[in-house]
């Protein structure tokens, strides 16, 4: 037996994980729910990277299947079937690896928490259901594994069911998660009634087969394949939280920060890019929604970035930028950079999970405080975080020869590649967020970690570095904040230094890029142009940090006080988030919450209950009518008995 | 000189009618159980005489069913009402009004 053939157990092992975590134990058998919550997770990961070996060494680049069980058969035949090939091992991967550091680490984190078994059972939940997500062959599996990342993502953001907030915020995870996914389903459907099958493969065959079929007008004046397209992009940006519908993750961070880690920045919310690539065939054949795609992702990294200048809450500022970061993945989705896509997605989860995991240990120092404005020279007390912490905001600053640079450097190369001077503007908006994203994560590391301290003297008596089980998760993860980046380092470098080129994420996942004709091919970059390219975002990352040095390194608060006082507007709007939540407010959430209004007064209360009413009263009214009949008197109804006898006498005989 | 058939019925009808003012009138339960068997007896009154006009004994034997089924729900009848004296302390039917919304 070989190692893939055991890739059923991958998912199913944190499934049966979160059964006993969650059924069968109880809150006493505390060191068994952590054997079981971290060690299903755990054999989850030997597996993989077992089947991934395998899968490397013997296989690629074919896809390999697994077929469990025929779920329906006849013409809507749909198997319950897993699928590696190069895109879903890389997500295997990422998933699995940073899924059960971010397990140990909760270990730590979680371990006076009252809820710690419901914790592990729901993040065992999580993980296979994200696993399912990305192992599924064909769209209806990984849409199954879609709603159950959802479901567990708002059953932890909701954890702290207690306090107000938390369930509010999961809420409105699941609600505005629900539009995107009812675009996405509309997708699933229109490629079957068109298609005939949701397998990937035979998907991509059968759309190249015949391209013309796809490209033919379909609805709203767009083709088939940009109807699916524009489908599948809102179910990505409702999961994948970008604008319109990213309002939800920030406020996702109601969740403990393990969960932030990864469902709300490592692994759940890069599904959408993940559905986006895995179905880039219907994007190369509908450029208008790839063009859509780019500006969309373009946009939200900027007016994610700019928000997280403005926070103050640790964790706000990591959630907008990552939202942020996931409008790059877009960006290079929405340019025909697929694997710059995937790229960014893999070294994001290492130093965006390194950066949540950081926080974490930070709040937990500061016992439960996420406020920067109460934080400060943090680094004497927590040197492993520090450490951790500043690599990882240099790797998603973009400084090379971190990890962040290389995928984030892709991006941008593959937008100024594309012809036309809307993607120019978009390169323009990239190398702004990228330097954005530099100032913001070093204003939160100077405002968190440098000057002096800002809390009351019984946090500042209660700071210690996290135990063990928590530092060496950030260890680790830093360590892939570092190294992620050298399996895509860029073609350009190699061949300067005379070398063969050793692009290897890019060899690996080319497979996976369907071959359109006329669609997404090759851009030809001379080497000088790369390397000019890799200068200027070197120069706006470093610019970007010069500025976050400059201004927060001493004075910290001093810096935003005086960029207030400076811009009033501007510090308003950021510090409001644009007022995004409030403009949904009046003009969605209220319209619908009266229309509902209306149907509960008018329709149920008025019309339903109304109907039901009368009824009820004429039935009452002749009841009323008749118990007077029925005194109780005997005598009486010996009367009525011979009366009925009279009257039948009457009729039989007379 | 034998008495002729419609004397039998006219009785009969007579008691009949005794028995149905009785019942709908007496404040007794046991008076009311009382104009009951009248109204019994006289159907079997009229059973009887048809039985002789018409030469068939069939209607006798009709009237000692009714008698014996009659005799059996006297005690039953009896049974009841003296529990219901028991419990209540009366059988005046106008007071035993339980069976009323």
């Amino acid at each position: 037996m070989r190692p893939l053939d055991l890739l059923w157990l991958i998912p199913a092992l944190p499934f049966a994980g979160a059964a006993v975590n969650g059924l069968l134990l109880r809150n006493r058998h505390k060191p068994l729910v952590t054997a079981i919550g971290v060690g299903a997770p755990g054999l989850s990961l030997v597996l993989a990277l077992a089947a991934l070996w395998d899968y490397v060494a013997n296989l690629r680049p074919q896809p390999f299947e697994q077929f469990l069980y025929a779920w329906t058969t006849g013409s809507l035949a749909i198997d319950v079937a897993f699928r590696v090939d190069p895109l879903s091992a890389v997500m295997l991967f990422v998933v699995t690896f940073v899924g059960f550091w971010i397990h140990v680490y909760s270990v730590g984190y979680m371990g006076h928490d009252p809820g710690y078994r419901r914790f592990f059972a729901y993040m065992n939940l999580f993980m296979g259901a994200m696993l399912l997500l990305v192992l599924g062959n064909n769209l209806l599996v990984m849409f199954v594994g879609w709603e159950g990342v959802g479901l567990c993502s708002y059953l932890l953001i909701g954890y702290y069911f207690e306090e107000a907030f938390p369930p509010f915020a999961g809420k409105k995870a699941f609600v505005v998660n629900r539009i995107g996914d009812f675009a996405f389903l509309l997708g699933i459907f229109t490629l079957f009634s068109e298609y005939g099958t949701l397998h990937f493969g035979q998907l991509t065959e059968r759309i190249l087969a015949d391209p013309g079929a796809a490209q033919r007008p379909f609805l709203l004046g767009l083709s088939l394949a940009g109807f699916t397209a524009l489908c599948f992009f809102i179910g990505a940006t409702g999961k994948s939280a970008q604008i319109p519908l990213f309002v939800w993750l920030p406020d996702a961070m109601a969740g403990p920060t393990p969960v932030s880690a990864l469902i709300h920045a490592a692994t759940m919310v890069t599904a959408g890019v993940y559905m986006v690539v895995r179905t880039n065939v219907l994007y190369q054949m509908a450029p208008e929604i790839s063009t859509l795609v780019a500006v969309i992702g373009a946009a939200t990294a900027i007016v994610a970035a700019t928000i997280g200048l403005a926070q103050n809450d640790i964790k706000k500022v990591l959630a907008y930028s990552t939202v942020s970061q996931l409008g790059y993945m877009f960006l290079a989705a929405g340019v025909g950079a697929y694997v710059a896509a995937i790229f960014h997605l893999a070294t994001h989860a290492f130093f965006k999970a390194c950066l949540f995991l950081g926080s974490g240990s930070v709040i937990h120092a500061m016992g439960g405080e996420q406020d920067m404005r109460k934080m400060g020279g943090l680094k004497k007390q927590l040197p492993a975080t520090y450490r951790t912490f500043w690599i990882s905001t240099l790797a998603i600053a973009g400084i090379p020869p971190l990890a962040g640079f290389f995928s984030k450097d892709e991006i941008l190369a593959g937008t100024f590649a594309h012809p036309g001077a809307l993607y120019r503007v978009l390169w323009v908006v990239g190398l702004l967020t990228a330097g954005l994203t530099a100032c913001y994560m070093f204003r939160a590391v100077y405002l968190t970690f440098e000057g002096k301290f800002r809390g009351s003297h019984e946090q500042a008596h209660h700071l210690h570095e996290s135990p063990r089980v928590m530092t060496v998760p950030l260890v680790v993860l830093a360590t892939g904040a570092v190294v992620a980046g050298w399996i895509g380092i860029p073609k350009g470098v190699w061949e300067t230094f005379g070398a063969h080129d050793r692009n290897l994420l890019h060899h690996f996942l080319s497979p996976v890029v369907a071959e359109v004709h006329g669609a997404g091919a090759e851009h030809g970059m001379s080497h000088l142009v790369e390397w000019l390219l890799m200068a200027a975002s070197v120069a706006i990352a470093l610019a970007g940090i010069g500025i976050a040095r400059s201004q927060w390194k001493r004075r910290g608060l001093e810096a935003d006080a005086a960029f207030a006082a400076r811009t009033p507007v501007v510090q308003r709007l950021l510090e409001n988030k644009y007022w995004v939540d409030e403009i949904y407010d009046r003009l969605v959430v209220r319209p619908l919450a009266a229309l509902a209004r209306g149907c509960w007064k008018i329709v149920d209360t008025l019309i339903i209950d109304g109907g039901l009413h009368v009824g009820a009263f004429v039935t009452e009214l002749t009841g009323d009518l008749g118990r007077f009949t029925t005194t109780g008197n005997v005598r009486q109804y010996a009367l009525y008995f011979l009366g009925g006898v009279v009257l039948l006498f009457w009729w039989m005989v007379l | 000189m034998t008495v002729p058939v419609s004397w039998y019925l006219l009785l009969a009808a007579a008691l009949f009618a005794i028995g149905v003012i009785g019942a709908l009138t007496r404040r007794s339960g046991i008076a009311i159980f009382l104009s009951i068997e009248l109204m019994l007896n006289a159907a079997n009154l009229t059973l009887a005489a048809y039985s002789r006009l018409l030469g068939d004994r069939a209607g006798q034997m009709v009237v000692f069913f009714a008698l014996a089924v009659a005799a059996a729900e006297a005690a039953v009848g009896l049974a009841l009402f003296i529990n219901i004296f028991r419990l209540r302390r009366t059988i005046d039917v106008n007071r035993l009004n339980l069976m009323r919304w």
